[in-house]
This record gives structure tokens, sequence and C-alpha cells, in this order.
């Protein structure tokens, strides 16, 4: 109870440092939960995206670019499969289903991704989930001008059923290269949580035969996504296509080539990761300096203090208990930081990706970083605690002149 | 045995260009159990440091202070510290409240260090000493009166068997350090606590059967020592 009362009341009475101190060790905790959570949820939910597919086949060319333009609807397409390419993966015994797809259009920066209905009704968007619409629409009819776009598409675009657009060539918006060809939407996806939200989906002939594609490609696909009906029928595949062949490339596994993305972007992470950790030493510093720099005025106070037999080991502990004190209100903050922050990222790379975050899943690192920089806030409280410890009691006694 | 037993004590204080003062040098001096001792004597005389070195916030150089049967030079520091907290009870002249916290808080605090917090005993006796409704108050919302009287309080909390008083009137105007003489003679003869008191005032020394002039009992005077 005594320590207790002595560091509520020492907080209290340096109200402004004490919440300043906090804020800074806030910072540092929101900073660090908020990479390591991006970094494992990130990883964990773009690799779990590829889910519902096992493999994709495309043209020669790196499988990272294959796997973030056919799933990701990221980056552009290393080349196209002739429709033969296609038929002869979806007839192989060893596929369960292969789906085309074919890109090159977009809608005011929106991709423009064609397909066959098959990809809704027969594919899962994710595993153990299937696309569905939203009441009011229906799938769009293969061979007809139509569409059905995402839920983050309609949401910005404000499209719904009924609603008509003019594609533009190309995967980036051009005004100046609009189709003439008008697509009439149909119906718009429940969220899926998947990139599939960010893409106007439109029958595989459309995109094929959009008025101004070259007709010598037009039966061509960009990629074919693919389910595999066992592990070994990738082997297969992959000795077929990465082996002996080398038209196509078959991007398979699909987390082992998704890996390679976060592989390349790790020294992102550890830059990222030690920025926190010096925010975390700096925060950790001002602890150390905002007590140390106290003490001056409270010199008196712990002479008081032990002329009433308090022990040096309780002036000491009551230093280092002030510190984690700062440091635990620091993290009660912290969590608000990590919200913000968390929630500000996943809306970033949901409408980069279509990939979403969860800021309010659990992770062992809230909990971790948080006791972590409690203790580091404790050890800051260390060497003030010991000038506090050695203050002499008689010369202090005395009121300041 | 008496209370308090002081032989050949010596405290000495190195200065600036080297040489050693001695500040307190005191052959012998007694108190017995629940007696009252005025010391008299004008500022510089060692009063203060006299008092820190009964108390054990001072170590001596050389001597002996035997207080409660304890020879405070045989005690570690924490030690001293539970003495000091459970046997000795101190009214500074400046009163050395804690401004942060309530004069409750103040008393329970001196209590906290010695047999432990008493909520009940610490409002007995701030309402004793006539702050019942200024429980809650901040010293510095006192008058320097109230302040005294906290202090008072907080000495005797813990029921010690020594108070050591430093010039416990020093801040207040005549009529106010006539009232708080009494309160802590008479706390002091409630609690059968001895009672130990330095000051320079005649009306205080006067009210003491036994008064003792420090000027007398300490041969040191600031002279000089061989090291």
């Amino acid at each position: 109870m005594t320590l207790w009362l002595l560091v509520r009341r020492s907080l209290r009475q340096h109200l402004l440092s004490t919440v300043v101190t906090a804020l800074s060790l806030a910072l540092a905790g929101g900073l660090l939960m908020s990479v390591w959570v991006v970094k494992r949820q990130a990883r964990a939910t773009f690799t779990g995206q590829t889910g519902a597919w096992d493999a994709v086949l495309g043209a020669r060319g790196a499988k990272l670019q294959l796997v973030l333009n056919a799933l990701f609807h990221l980056e552009a397409s290393a080349g196209n499969v002739l429709f033969a390419d296609y038929q002869l993966v979806a007839s192989n015994r060893a596929v369960a289903l292969a789906i085309p797809i074919a890109v090159g259009d977009n809608y005011l920066g929106y991709r423009i991704v064609g397909t066959l209905t098959n990809l809704f009704t027969d594919a899962e968007a994710a595993p153990g989930r299937r696309f569905r619409l939203r009441e009011g629409g229906r799938w769009f009819e293969d061979g007809y001008r139509e569409a059905v776009v995402g839920s983050f598409v309609a949401q910005r675009l404000g499209l719904k059923p009924g609603d008509t657009f003019k594609p533009y060539h190309g995967l980036n918006f051009n005004p100046k290269e609009q189709h003439d060809d008008e697509y009439v939407v149909t119906g718009v996806l429940e969220p899926s949580n998947t990139p599939a939200d960010r893409v106007l989906w439109i029958p595989l002939a459309g995109l094929q035969n959009m008025s101004g594609h070259a007709a010598a490609t037009a039966t061509d696909v960009s990629a074919v996504l693919v389910k595999l009906r066992s592990p070994l029928a990738g082997q297969q595949l992959d000795l077929l296509y990465n082996k002996q062949g080398d038209r196509l490339t078959l991007a398979w596994p699909l987390g082992a080539v998704l890996a390679q993305l976060f592989d390349k972007m790790g020294w992102f992470d550890q830059v990222l990761e030690l920025v926190a950790y010096l925010v975390a030493l700096v925060a950790a510093g001002s602890v150390l300096a905002s007590i140390y720099n106290s003490l001056s005025a409270r010199r008196r106070d712990l002479a008081i203090l032990r002329a009433l037999g308090a022990r040096r080991t309780t002036v000491f502990a009551s230093i280092v208990l002030e510190a984690a004190a700062v440091a635990a209100l620091g993290m009660v903050m912290a969590w608000g930081f990590y919200a913000g922050i968390l929630t500000a990222v996943s809306a970033v790379i949901r409408a980069q990706t279509g990939v979403v975050l969860d800021p309010w899943a659990w992770d062992p690192v809230l909990v971790v970083a948080p006791l972590a920089l409690v203790g580091l806030g404790a050890v800051a409280g260390v060497l003030p605690a010991f000038k506090a410890y050695a203050t002499p009691v008689a010369e202090n006694l005395a009121p300041p002149s | 045995m008496a209370l308090l037993e002081i032989e050949n004590l010596l405290k000495t204080y190195r200065t600036p260009d080297g040489r050693r003062l001695s500040v307190v040098d005191v052959p012998e001096f007694r108190l017995e159990a629940g007696e009252q001792v005025a010391l008299s004597g004008p500022s510089g005389t060692g009063k203060t440091t006299f008092l820190n070195l009964i108390a054990g916030i001072l170590t001596p150089d050389s001597g002996q202070v035997r207080l409660d049967g304890r020879d405070l030079a045989a005690l570690s520091e924490p030690e001293r510290d539970r003495q000091r907290a459970s046997v000795v009870g101190y009214i500074f002249q400046t009163f050395n409240l804690l401004q942060g916290f309530t004069c409750l808080e103040n008393v329970l605090l001196g209590m906290s260090f010695g047999p432990g917090a008493d909520r009940g005993r610490a409002r007995g006796l701030l309402e004793r000493v006539g702050l019942g409704d200024r429980l809650d108050y901040f010293p510095r919302q006192l008058s320097t009166g109230q302040q005294q009287r906290v202090a008072v309080a907080r000495a005797l909390a813990n029921r010690p068997k020594l108070v050591l008083a430093d010039e416990p009137t020093g801040n207040l105007d005549p009529g106010h350090a006539a009232q708080a003489m009494d309160l802590i003679r008479g706390l002091c003869l409630e609690q059968g606590s001895a009672l130990l008191l330095v000051s320079h005032d005649p009306s205080v020394l006067g009210r003491f059967p036994r008064c003792e002039s420090l000027a007398r009992l300490n041969r040191a005077s600031r002279t000089e020592v061989q090291p």
C-alpha cells in the first residue's frame, strides 16, 4: 500500500512529464505491436488467399509475377496463354478445376478481369467460402456485355445493378483510351475480403473481343487458375510445364511462390522493427531522464521519507515501480495507438490489394510487447532509483533556501 | 536502565580546506522513559545534529547512543531505520510534511514504516489535534499552526517511546507556540512517551522541569580536532 501510494502521488505531482513520457512509450509500443501484427497477418492472409487454388498456369516468366497478376490482380501479365493450352490443362485428369482469366482493361483504374461464370459457381472465394451476390443481383451471362462488380469497387464507384460503364484500355486508367463497348452491371459481390473485391468481372469473351483488342490474340487468355486433385498432381504438372516444357510456367505450390514475396520484403520488416526498437529505447531513455531530473526537486521528500523510517530499499523500489507504472500507463495508451495504426494500415492494404487485415485479431505480441516495455521501463528506473537510494538524509531535510 | 544513554558521542565534519571540526562532543547524557527534557542553545550549537544522531539519521564518529536498550552503532542501517520508525517520533522545525500527500496520508505514511498503517488511529490523532475536518487537505492548504499539528500527529502516530522535537515552535507566533507546546507535552504524557526538545525560546524552555544547556553539554562548539 505504501509503495503504491508513493508512486501514485509522485505520478500525480509530475503529471505533465508522466503523460508525455507515457505517450512516447505508447507510440513505441503501438509501433512494435503494429509491425509484428502486420507482418504476421499479412503473410498469413496473403498466403491464405491462394487456398482456393493450387496453381496458376501462365506464359513463361516469373512465378511470383504470375501469381500476383492472376490471384492478386497486381502487376502486369507476363504474356498470353493459348486457349488450347487452357483446354489441355482443364482436361488433364490430375486437374479438378481450371478457370481461365484475361486481363488488359480497367474502369477508372480498377482492373477488369474476363472469366467464366463457373469461377463464381464452382470455385471458392477462399477455403470453405463461396462467392455470393448481394440481394437483387445475378451472375453475368457468358457472351453478353454484363459485369459483376467486386464489393470494394462498387463501394468506391457507387456501382449497382443496372448501371452501365465503358471500360478503358490497359491496366492503368487513361481517359483517352476508352472502349466503345458498354457493360451493364448485373450484380455486386458480397465482400469476400479477397482481391476479388477490387475487380470488375466480365465474361471472358467480352474482354477477348473488346473493341480495339488485337484480333490475332482474341482467343488467348492471360492465365489459368488451377485446382488439383492431389499434391502429387502438382509434381506431375510441374514436371510437364516447368522442367520439360519451355513455353509456359506453372506457379506451384502457391504458398512457396508467395513466400518469395515476403522474403523479398524481409529487409523492409527488419527496418520497421529496428525503427520500433529504437523508438522503444528512446522512450525508455525519456523515462530515465524525466525521473532522474525530477529527483533534484524530490530530494527533500526522499529525505523526509527516510527520516520517517523508510528503508533505502523502499525508496529504491518506489522509483523503479514509478518507472514501471509510467510504462504501464503508456502501454494502456499503446493499444489505442496500435488500433489506430493497424486500422489505417489495413485500410491501405485493402485498397491496394483487396486483402483485409483484422486489427482486433488476437496475437501474442499484443501482450508480450507491452510486458517487455513495462520491463524496459522498470530497468530505465534503476539508475534514478540508485540516485534516490543514495540520497543523504540529514543534509536534505532542511527546506531549500 | 534509562531510555536513552549517550556516552562520549563525537561527530565531526570535514571542511572544504581539509580541517576536521567537531560539531557534537557530548561525554554523557541520559533520559528516562516518559521524562520530558528541554535543551537550550542558540543557533549553530549542534542541536539538530545531536537529535539526528539520537534518531540514527546520522552516525557518530565515535561514542555510543543506546536507545531503548539497543546500541545504534551495533545496528545495521535497515535496523536503525526500523528502530527510528517504531521507537522515535520526530517533530522538525520546518515540519517536513510531504506536500503531495494529504494530512491523513502524511500520518499514515509515518505509521506504515513502523508497526503498520492504522487509519482509525491516524484519523483519531488528527481529530485530537483539532484537524478532524482537514483530513483530506494538502499541507499547502493549511495554516502554519495547522501544519505543525499534523507534524505532531505524525510524530506520535506510532506511540514512540521517544519524541524528538527540533525547535517545534520556531515558526509559530507566541500564542500558537504556547498552544503547540501544551499539545506536544500533553500527548507525550498521555502516551507515556519521553520528550527531548531543543529550543532557544525561553518561554518554551520555562515549561520544562528539566532544562539543560546544550552549550554546556556539548564540548564541541565547532572546535578543530586532530585526525
